[in-house]
């Protein structure tokens, strides 16, 4: 590891000026992605800028009635909150379903954020790779690449972004607000994380020097589920995973959100899914349609080809198990999903 | 480049721990982790080295009162925090720093899940389970406070509180691998520990046949 210097920030406006007057410097939130990475050669910041102590640890309501939950709230209180746990269910499994307890009490929102990929050629320096090494390509493509992406990648990359809290809050249409040294910015979650094209080591929009100050959520459909699909039952990242959250009435999908896990350098929004879901049927037809409309556009390698049955399969057993709560008695149920709030 | 402040630059400093209640004063090239830190200049090395990239738990140990991974927190990150190692979570002569919901006592007195640990046989080698323990006395409080697992059916406030059962014992401890795979005792230790927090009781002799 490289030899850095430390800083303790105490208010945002301090800490931004701090990384502004110096490129070689990083945020350090939970220090659980940034620390390995360090420790593995992938990151040498010369400038720690420790952001733990900044007030950016709450959670409360929006006068929209949604929330705003702060970037230095752990992973662990962001799934234990009342409110979360409420009227965001799935954002609440979809941190408990990542890593382990004693890493979402470091971990906090920002930095799951901005965690880096999991790929093998990532974080081993002695290979070439483009997201670390611009131009020195990518062995991915015809090497390991069981758990790489098969959507939205180009031959330059086909990393995916390992975040689970991400996918619920790309489901849940979040917004992210940093702050730079000119000024406050926000960025729709799902224009946050950049197209892999021709640059994949450039991950987001985030101008430079920005620090992640809120992720800010609007009010959400009443039913939503997370599911996560790994290779052991727990403390592993997904292969595959899907948020969503759904509104039936009379037996017709009012409102429906969809984002999958695992299968793009990003939380993939599943719009053409959910735009084939409104004003259909809720049933497994149109449940199997719709992940077939999103799922066409997937373009997998030889080893990681499964994840296309994969996530077709969860779709439909997600969108099924809520369809089923969210109208229990059949197609009259639209009196109790009104008074079920 | 950056301010005319002379620290601005170091990659060393002079820092102050909180251990087991006690403060100790030590100097650290900013790399070191907590963990070598406790390790190598503390001389606390109960708290064990296992992967050193956050994926075993043979490091835990409680910051503030939380579970927390040494090996990926820096020491100079540390400062100002209160750590309780293995070392601290019985009753320490002080009487500080134990655990949550741990009962202070005289020197030498064991922690409920350590006393459970070894009624119920939770470990083979002995490696894993400083960080079993410390753990699981976090995650017992973790639970008691009302917090949902992956494995909880209904994450809902006003739901019906989730029992601890084996099924949410591991995966709540699902952070903590055992190469030994003792896995089945130290599910019983920590329910019977937890049990027993619950019931206010301490651990009967007996029992654990
Ligand atoms: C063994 C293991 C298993 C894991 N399993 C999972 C899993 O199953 N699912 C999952 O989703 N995650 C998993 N994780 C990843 C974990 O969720 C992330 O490491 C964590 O969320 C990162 O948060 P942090 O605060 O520790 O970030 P840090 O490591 O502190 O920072 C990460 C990056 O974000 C930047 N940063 C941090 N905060 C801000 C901010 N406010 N503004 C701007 N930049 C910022 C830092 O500069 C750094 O570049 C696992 C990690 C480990 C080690
Ligand atoms: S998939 Fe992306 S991160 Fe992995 S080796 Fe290729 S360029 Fe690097
Ligand atoms: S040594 Fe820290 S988790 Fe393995
Ligand atoms: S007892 Fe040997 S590693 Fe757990």
């Amino acid at each position: 590891m490289k030899e850095f210097a430390y800083r303790r920030a105490a208010d945002v406006a301090g800490a931004v000026a701090l990384l502004d007057a110096d490129p070689g410097a990083r945020f350090l939130g939970g220090g659980t992605n940034l620390v390995d990475l360090m420790k593995a050669g992938v990151e040498s910041p010369e400038r720690l800028i420790d952001i733990r102590e900044l007030p950016l640890d709450g959670i409360g309501r929006t006068e929209e009635g949604g929330l705003q939950i702060g970037a230095t709230v752990t992973n662990s209180d962001l799934a234990a909150h009342p409110e979360v746990r409420r009227r965001y269910p799935a954002l609440t499994q979809a941190v408990l379903a990542g890593a382990s307890g004693q890493l979402r009490n470091m971990a906090t929102v920002g930095g799951n954020l901005l965690q880096r990929t999991r790929c093998g050629y990532f974080t081993d320096i002695t290979q070439p790779c483009n997201k670390r090494e611009p131009g020195s390509g990518c062995p991915a493509v015809e090497g390991e690449h069981r758990n790489a992406a098969v959507l939205g990648a180009s031959h330059h990359c086909v990393a995916v972004h390992p975040s689970d809290m991400g996918v619920a809050l790309a489901a849940y249409d979040a917004v992210v607000s940093y702050q730079t040294a000119e000024g406050a910015g926000e960025l729709a979650l799902s224009d946050f994380y950049l197209p892999v094209g021709d640059t994949p080591h450039r991950e987001t929009a985030l101008p430079s020097g920005a620090l992640i100050t809120a992720v800010t959520l609007p009010p959400a459909p009443v039913r939503s589920r997370y599911r996560k699909v790994r290779e052991r039952a727990s403390y592993a990242f997904a292969i595959g995973s899907v948020a969503a959250a759904l509104e039936v009435r009379d037996g017709v999908v009012r409102e429906v959100r969809l984002a999958y896990g695992a299968v793009a350098s990003r939380p993939w929004r599943a719009r053409t899914a959910e735009a084939v879901l409104r004003g259909a049927p809720a049933d497994a037809g149109s449940f199997a349609a719709a992940a077939d409309a999103e799922l066409a556009a997937a373009s997998p390698l030889t080893g990681n080809a499964y994840k296309v049955t994969l996530l077709r399969n969860l779709t439909i057993a997600v969108l099924t198990e809520l369809a089923e709560l969210a109208e229990p008695a059949g197609p009259t149920g639209h009196d109790q999903e009104g008074s079920a709030r | 480049m950056i301010t005319s402040d002379p620290t601005a630059s170091q990659t060393a400093g002079a820092i102050i721990l909180h251990v087991n209640g006690e403060k100790h004063a030590l100097t650290v090239d900013h790399r070191t982790t907590l963990l070598d830190a406790l390790r190598e200049r503390l001389d606390l090395t109960g708290t064990k080295k296992g992967c050193d990239h956050g994926q075993c738990g043979a490091c835990t140990l409680l910051v503030d009162g939380r579970r927390s991974l040494a090996c990926l927190q820096l020491a100079v990150a540390a400062e100002g925090r209160e750590i309780t190692t293995i070392e601290g979570v019985g009753g320490s002569g002080a009487g500080q720093g134990a655990g949550p919901g741990s009962e202070s006592g005289g020197q030498g007195e064991l922690h409920p899940v350590q006393q459970a640990f070894l009624e119920f046989d939770g470990f083979q080698c002995g490696y894993c389970t400083p960080g079993q323990i410390c753990s699981a006395i976090a995650m017992i409080e973790e639970h008691a406070a009302g917090w949902p697992s992956a494995v909880t059916d209904d994450v809902h406030p006003e739901a019906a509180p989730q029992p601890l059962t084996p099924e949410e014992i591991r995966e709540r401890m699902s952070g903590n691998l055992c190469r030994c795979g003792a896995y089945m005792s130290i599910v019983q230790a920590v329910g019977y520990a937890a049990g027993a927090r619950h019931t206010h009781s301490g651990p009967d002799e007996g029992s654990a046949a």
